[in-house]
């Protein structure tokens, strides 16, 4: 009954109507603030909830069309099948080029409608602006949806039967990295907006940025936890102990991070300070582009080869011309205005404001080493058709010296006050962290015999300890009675607690990497009922037994863990073979105890002739890799906590009155 | 500080982390860089002994056998452009998608017995996707036009057409 009015039909419909609406919501509102017409621009959040109720009727209508298998629509035909799990039904509905376009404009409507309802408190011409900008944006998109990327589309015959998923997408992780990774690319749509509707309005003033930065903290957090998610997911399903390839599907996930890190601070010093106001501006709108371009240019397959564009030269020029009208234009916008905003705000060279600038400068650095390595074999292969890669060598070589030199900065910044800081109390704070770091990279050094990595772990444990000497001094503990300490604790604002957790998880991520690369693994190939000795634990195989699963078959070893004579665990590693495919899919046996990973992958077995059959496998220990993504979520914690500081959810008394006066 | 100090600390400190990035950037670029070559290239004109270098090409039906040593198993194996074959060792366990007569990279340095030793051996991702260099190197060899449908059975194309 549901499939019935869910048609495709309905759905390719109410995409069309989307497109309109989000069209109106771009236009009508800009003309109300340029006729300085209330009811036109108060038109703008009744838009934007429109377009979104659209969207979603269109996503459950492909959502339903999958479920049902409805093999007539081209895009389920060919990346579904019946005998395919349901949570995949639903989830493979983003995991191809179609379906993920829908999705990206889909979380660009949610963001469109959660702004215009958390927007209230924002001057009505601004915030008509910042919704018509979004509206603008999707428009682009839903257009690009409809006219190169329909998912809707009808193939005549049906078949019986579809084409099936790659069976490496069968995963869980995978299931949700896309829309969560989504989520953070098109969050920095809003801090986007915002930057264009403040050119627009030519003023930029601490009020802005108070309202920008929860929604730049809320696309940074969701794109973290989506570049720990498909970290995670490549450390566990490739099966090959890797955790990052450097390759620009992720390096276009690092780019938006790495100048939104930036903007967040930047936003900070704006609404504090009223400075680096244009700088913010610039940041806000290359975080979306660099969003944009990531993405759709990886996705369309010109990044990772130029001839891939050629393909579908439809797609690729569309890509391009949504670019350059997005970002081109909010650059123009910003040439034309930007000179008319001035920062009020002055500060001394070490200061907050000093130490974020640096901050910033270092960012930006280490996000155009990352774009250079990127860009530059495409580059190479269009002027003289040589190909050649650049890989983890090149971007160790160049990003660890301006890392450490961040992480160094990164626990001093917060330390210092605002507008002018004092030397002697930063060093008086940080003297204790700063000499118990000295031992530690010392130790580690005399461990590891490498200079980097010591330098990376002496220096992460320099960040956590500033950041307990800092919360040490906030809470005034041994200066006065523990009840008055405590009473301070709860009283420090979140924000407090979210920088703290935010750097800490920072440092955890880098002790993380440190830790993988004194990883050991060990590859054999040995017959059942033989330990294998590696790390100090001895490993076993004692068994391998084929199963029937879901729609594939899988062999399965079964691996029993020892230390000293006591069993640890039993791993089960496994490999399955789906048939429709013709295709294995390593499914690895992972052992965690927080502080390191016991990892298994089974390998094919070719001998199996022999009158004892041997069976390949490599075993690996990852000392600290749970750290690196575990670092990751309590980074994104850190930003889910500055949401709820109460600046940010009751207005301020001097933003109440602008309220007025609007 | 005035404003005008104040900004040309800004400026002088972007410059120096900018030219200090260029530095890394070239510095790295100079021993980092990995080029891709076919069998028949590397042949013709081999590299400086060594050097890390990505190989592609199509894997010789039935050439692919293990060594043994310690129980570790060494994976023997070569790729061929349909001009000329070269002998690739790796230590590891192929990929999912390693399959004889399809394409993979191999990536690695050639030592003074023509052999290959890969550190890392890549396959293409699923049925239907060839690396594309490996496409752009059977073109350049003649053996394959993409346009024409999909590649041919690597059995076929015996490496004895390698110009004596």
């Amino acid at each position: 009954m549901i499939s019935k009015i869910l048609s495709p039909e309905f759905g390719h419909f109410t995409l069309a109507l989307a497109c309109c609406l989000a069209g109106a919501q771009f236009i009508v509102p800009l003309m109300g603030a340029k006729v300085k017409n209330n009811r036109l621009m108060a038109l703008a959040s009744p838009l934007a909830w429109g377009q979104f109720m659209a969207l979603t009727l269109a996503f459950a209508c492909l959502i339903t069309a999958a479920v049902t298998d409805d093999f007539s629509v081209l895009n389920i035909l060919q990346n579904s099948a019946a005998d395919k799990p349901l949570l995949y039904k639903i989830t493979g509905v983003w995991g191809n080029h179609e379906g993920s376009i829908l999705l990206w404009a889909f979380i660009l409507a949610l963001f469109g409608a959660i702004v215009s309802a958390y927007s209230h408190h924002l001057p009505l011409s601004l915030r008509a602006k910042v919704i018509a900008i979004m509206g603008g944006s999707a428009a682009g998109f839903e257009l690009f949806c409809l006219t190169t990327s329909n998912p809707f589309l009808r193939v005549w015959p049906a078949p019986l039967d579809g084409q099936g998923m790659n069976p490496l997408l069968q995963d869980p992780g995978l299931a949700f990295h896309p829309p969560i990774l989504y989520m953070g690319y098109v969050g920095f749509a809003v801090p986007f907006a915002f930057a264009v509707a403040a050119l627009l309005e030519g003023k930029v003033d601490a009020a802005w940025g108070r309202w920008v930065r929860p929604w730049t903290v809320l696309a940074w957090a969701l794109l973290t936890c989506g570049i720990a998610l498909g970290s995670w997911w490549s450390y566990y399903v490739l099966g090959w102990g890797g955790y990052w390839f450097w390759d620009p599907v992720e390096n276009a996930s690092l780019l938006p991070w790495l100048t939104g890190t930036a903007l967040l601070h930047s936003a900070l010093v704006v609404e504090k300070r009223e400075a680096l106001k244009i700088w913010t501006i610039l940041l806000a709108i290359g975080t979306f582009s660099l969003s944009l371009s990531g993405t759709f240019l990886v996705r369309s397959g010109i990044l990772n080869s130029v001839h891939a564009f050629a393909s579908d030269p439809a797609r690729g020029v569309f890509i391009l011309l949504l670019l350059a009208a997005i970002s081109g234009g909010a650059l123009l916008l910003f040439a034309w205005r930007a000179p008319n905003l001035t920062s009020t705000g002055i500060f001394t060279f070490f200061s907050r404001e000093g130490s974020i600038v640096l901050n910033n400068i270092l960012l930006c650095t280490m996000a155009a080493v990352v774009l250079t390595g990127t860009l530059y074999p495409p580059f190479v292969q269009l002027i003289n058709g040589q190909t050649l890669s650049v890989g983890k060598p090149f971007f160790d070589n160049a990003l660890i010296p301006i890392a450490l030199f961040l992480f160094l900065v990164m626990a001093i910044g917060p330390v210092i006050a605002f507008k002018k800081g004092n030397i002697q109390q930063t060093f008086k704070t940080l003297s204790i962290a700063a000499g118990l770091s000295i031992i530690c990279t010392i130790i580690a050094f005399i461990y590891l015999h490498q200079i980097f990595p010591s330098l990376a772990t002496g220096l992460s444990i320099w960040v956590i300890l500033s950041a307990c000497s800092d919360f040490i001094r906030h809470i005034a503990f041994f200066k006065t009675s523990l009840g008055n300490s405590v009473k301070r604790m709860i009283g420090l604002p979140r924000a407090f607690y979210a920088s703290y957790l935010a750097h800490i998880g920072v440092a955890i991520t880098i002790l993380g990497i440190v830790g993988m690369a004194a990883s050991q693994q060990k590859i054999v190939e040995v017959p059942i009922n033989t330990t294998i000795h590696l790390a100090g634990y001895d490993w076993t195989l004692t068994n391998i037994e084929d199963r029937q699963g879901a729609n594939f078959i899988a062999t399965e070893a079964v691996i029993k863990i020892s230390k000293n004579g006591k069993v640890v665990t039993w791993m089960f590693p496994a490999r399955h073979y789906f048939d429709r495919q013709k295709q294995v899919v390593t499914d690895v046996a992972i052992h965690t105890n927080f502080i390191s990973d016991l990892y298994a992958v089974l390998g094919d077995s070719k001998n199996s002739t022999q009158s004892t059959p041997l069976f390949v496998l490599r075993l690996h220990y990852n000392p600290l890799a749970p750290w690196i993504w575990m670092g990751g979520f309590i980074m994104a914690i850190g930003g889910f906590i500055t949401l709820t500081d109460r600046r940010f959810r009751i207005g301020t008394p001097a933003q109440r009155k602008k309220v007025k006066e609007a | 500080m005035k404003r005008k100090t104040k900004r040309l600390w800004i400026i002088l400190g972007s410059m120096a982390s900018f030219a200090i990035a260029i530095v890394l950037i070239l510095s790295a670029f100079s021993s980092n860089l990995v080029y891709f070559k076919a069998p028949s290239q590397l042949i013709n004109h081999p590299t400086v002994k060594g050097t890390t270098i990505r190989l592609g090409g199509m894997v010789l039906a039935n050439s692919l056998h293990y060594s043994h040593k310690d129980q570790t198993p060494t994976a023997q194996f070569q790729v061929t452009d349909g001009q000329a074959a070269i002998e690739v060792h790796y230590t590891g366990i192929l990929p999912d998608l390693f399959r004889e007569g399809q394409s993979v990279i191999a990536i690695g340095t050639l030592d003074k017995n023509n052999i290959f030793t890969a550190s890392e051996v890549l396959a293409k991702h699923d049925e239907t996707y060839m690396p594309k260099e490996v496409a752009d190197a059977l073109r350049k060899s003649g053996k394959w036009d993409p346009k024409y449908g999909p590649p041919p059975d690597a059995a076929t194309w015996d490496h004895m057409t390698q110009p004596k």
